[in-house]
């Protein structure tokens, strides 16, 4: 488990940067086919009833992300700061 | 409809990442002149109708499955590829491509799209729900894109059929242009399949980690220039209606109230609507029966078509309001964009077991009816998820599955003892979830091989829904079963009754049952059946159930030579008394309290149901699911019901 930040670290309005992933291979792929690269702003807007997934705004687009997936990604928080 | 010319038509390929509105587009190109089928060898459906174009000339057009990414995953995905590629012996080469894009996803459609552009084929790139990227503050400067891409670009919104024509103008052009806009460096990614094709596997840049991520970052950057030129986003995190709607459907408490609200209109007319039809279908085939009776001479003939092939339409049709009303369900929360909305809700649960938010509608519908249930597993994306959820869904205990229960546990229980009877009905529904867990998760190991591609779902922006759309939804699936699925239950209904029909012998129903090719391997079967706790007329009956469980009070009372009756709750009263004062050979009752069980959990479990599996093997596109189905769930079934004959007997019950 590394100490860094991820979009699952994230509460809802928080907007962040992606700063890495801790994965690769097929998942690494689908990240980035969606719209998810290093230095992509994203904002988290709510967590799914039961905690799980997430959902995130990314490009315009609104992407249902799952907790274990989401903290595969390594981010930076732009705002607001809680 | 097609004109009797040789001529070979034109065709084109409709693709589009999903809930782009791609089918709204091919409903509306091609209307009732559809063609559904399935690509040889993976469980893709093939869509092909035929449209008109500006000109009044015919063209082929193919509506290939949604996908986020040219790069397949999967043996499904790589369709799309494929037949963009004109690699599909099956599949006509097409002449052009028609790539549909979310004007409210614009920057995240434009990926795939930017992939079409580059294999160089004549396209039409299709803005589609420009009207809710407005709402959503996003202008296109269709225009502008055009002249950037060098193609025609069309403006649409498909529910309301604006931009249809231009559309069609579009495609009449005999010479589409290619797009030579790169997205891509130096290194395209038509030189990457190449590469990948020629090693048959996956490129890989040794001592270069970062190559691919190069080039996808390269491809956003060339999406966010066109971008900025063509389009007038002002704030991306904007508040819109989407939002303001999903601030009630996803909130922590309505949105699950919502859903359950919903969920039980859906169960309300299942249960309710779909039984003024159903029963009037029963009436009707039931009179055309014994109209023919009436007038055909007695033989032979006259049965195989009162009880062989009109019973087994009968069979067949009844399933369609079942089917109708899912599917109007289910067509309007996927147009609606409230589908992914339930997934989203329920992802955490599936989760569990492997599954995702996406089977739960179909695993929940189950509960009604597998068959509907197992057509509605379209919705899911994911082909293994979606095979997972086929395979365990005919465990949820269906409507049919109802009377067998009430009979056996009122022989179980004699008397009124309500709460207990309530008890072991809710035990046995509980039972059947617990497996379609318990298998979901088996599956999910065995299945899946391997790296697991990431669940990230796209939440589409609500929208009107086309009725169109919905309609047309309707009746294909509809047909599909009556064509696909129907033909099959009829078969095995009319082989079902010359079973339990040949040899003829002289005697009463019960005595002919017995001495027919049914009940001659009924009595075959006893050695096999008797550690179960059955002997041979039970036999006979849990035999015929494997046609369809509905026939379990029938054949019961058939074998156990209940006196016939119009009625259908003295039938079922009769039959109960009769079989609760059954005795075996030796005197000593038969249906015991051990036997019941025995019999329920074996009921629980069993496929006894010829729709399920003709479903299944259409659905899955293979023989070889439906066989593994059957032959699992009901090996399941014997053994659960041998440990609680036997091990009721060793702790000391009879």
């Amino acid at each position: 488990m590394s100490d860094k930040l991820t979009i699952a670290n994230l509460v809802p309005d928080d907007t962040a940067v992606i700063s890495g992933f801790t994965t690769g291979g097929a998942h690494l792929r689908r990240f980035h086919e969606m719209g998810l690269m290093k230095g992509t702003e994203l904002k988290v807007i709510r967590y799914a009833p039961l905690g799980d997934p997430i959902e995130i705004s990314v490009r315009g687009s609104l992407l249902s992300i799952r907790g274990d997936e989401a903290s595969l990604i390594e981010v930076t928080r732009s705002g607001p700061a809680k | 409809m097609e004109s009797k010319t040789t001529k070979k038509l034109r065709v084109f390929a409709l693709v589009g990442n999903p809930n782009c509105g791609k089918t709204t587009i091919f409903n509306a190109l091609t209307g009732l002149r559809q063609k559904v089928g399935n690509y040889p060898g993976v469980t893709v459906e093939r869509k092909e109708g035929i449209a008109i174009d500006q000109h009044g000339e015919s063209v082929k057009v193919i509506d290939l499955p949604g996908a986020y990414s040219l790069e397949p995953q999967s043996p499904d995905e790589a369709i799309l590829r494929d037949v963009l590629k004109g690699r599909r012996k099956d599949t006509p080469v097409p002449d052009a491509v028609i790539c549909v894009i979310d004007a409210s996803n614009v920057e995240r459609h434009l990926y795939l799209g930017s992939q079409i552009l580059e294999l160089g084929l004549p396209t039409i790139l299709v803005l589609n729900m420009t009207d809710v990227a407005e709402s959503r503050k996003i202008r296109l400067d269709a225009e502008k894109l055009a002249e950037n891409l060098g193609i025609p670009v069309i403006a649409m919104q498909a529910n309301s059929r604006v931009g249809l024509p231009q559309l069609r103008v579009a495609m009449s052009q005999k010479d589409i242009p290619i797009s030579s806009h790169k997205f891509s460096g130096d290194e395209t990614l038509e030189d990457l399949v190449e590469e990948a094709d020629a090693n048959a596997a996956p490129v890989t840049r040794q001592g270069d980690e970062d190559w691919e991520e190069r080039l996808i970052t390269a491809r956003y950057g060339a999406i966010q220039e066109l971008i900025d030129d063509s389009v007038d986003r002002t704030d991306p995190y904007a508040e819109t209606g989407t939002d303001k709607i999903d601030k009630y459907l996803l909130h922590p408490v309505m949105g699950p109230v919502f859903l359950t609200a919903i969920l039980t209109l859906l169960f309300y007319s299942i249960f309710t609507w779909a039984g003024i039809p159903m029963d009037f279908i029963d009436g009707s085939f039931g009179a055309l029966a014994e109209w023919i009776k009436g007038i055909m001479p007695e033989g032979d003939l006259r049965d195989l078509i009162t009880d062989g092939i009109i019973a087994g339409l009968g069979g067949v049709v009844i399933f369609l309001p079942q089917i109708l009303i899912l599917f109007f369900f289910i067509g309007i929360m996927e147009d609606t964009g409230y589908l992914t909305r339930v997934a989203f809700l329920m992802d955490r649960v599936m989760a569990k077991v492997g599954l995702n938010g996406r089977a739960f509608i179909p695993i929940l519908s189950s509960y009604a009816c597998a068959v509907p249930a197992i057509m509605g597993t379209r919705t899911i994306e994911n082909p293994k998820d979606r095979l997972i959820t086929i395979m365990v869904a005919p465990f949820a205990s269906c409507s049919a599955r109802l009377p067998v229960y009430i009979m056996l546990v009122a022989i179980l229980i004699p008397g009124v003892a309500g709460l207990t009877k309530a008890g072991i009905l809710l035990a046995l529904y509980l039972l059947g979830t617990i497996f379609i867990f318990v298998f979901a998760w088996i599956f999910n190991r065995v299945l899946r091989k391997g790296e697991r591609t990431p669940m990230i779902m796209e939440l589409p922006c609500y929208k009107l829904p086309s009725l169109k759309t919905v309609f047309l939804h309707m009746f294909t699936r509809s047909w599909i079963f009556l064509r696909r699925a129907g033909t099959i239950i009829l078969g095995i209904s009319i082989i079902l009754w010359a079973a339990y029909t040949y040899p003829k012998s002289d005697g009463d129903a019960s005595l002919q049952q017995a001495n027919s090719i049914a009940g001659k391997i009924g009595k075959a079967i006893e050695p096999v059946i008797e550690p179960l706790g059955y002997e041979r007329r039970i036999g006979v009956a849990v035999l015929a159930s494997f046609a369809a469980r509905e026939v379990f009070v029938g054949a019961m009372s058939v074998a156990f030579n209940v006196e016939e009756t119009e009625d259908e709750d003295e039938t079922f009263q009769l039959t109960k008394d009769k079989l609760a004062n059954a005795t075996r050979d030796d005197g000593s009752p038969l249906f015991t309290p051990l036997v019941c069980l025995s019999l329920l959990v074996f009921y629980v479990f069993a496929l006894q149901c010829a729709s399920t599996v003709a479903i299944t093997k259409r659905e899955t596109n293979s023989w070889k699911w439906a066989a593994f189905q059957f032959g699992y769930m009901t090996v399941l079934a014997y053994v659960s019901a041998l440990i609680v004959y036997q091990g009721g007997k060793l702790l000391g019950y009879v």
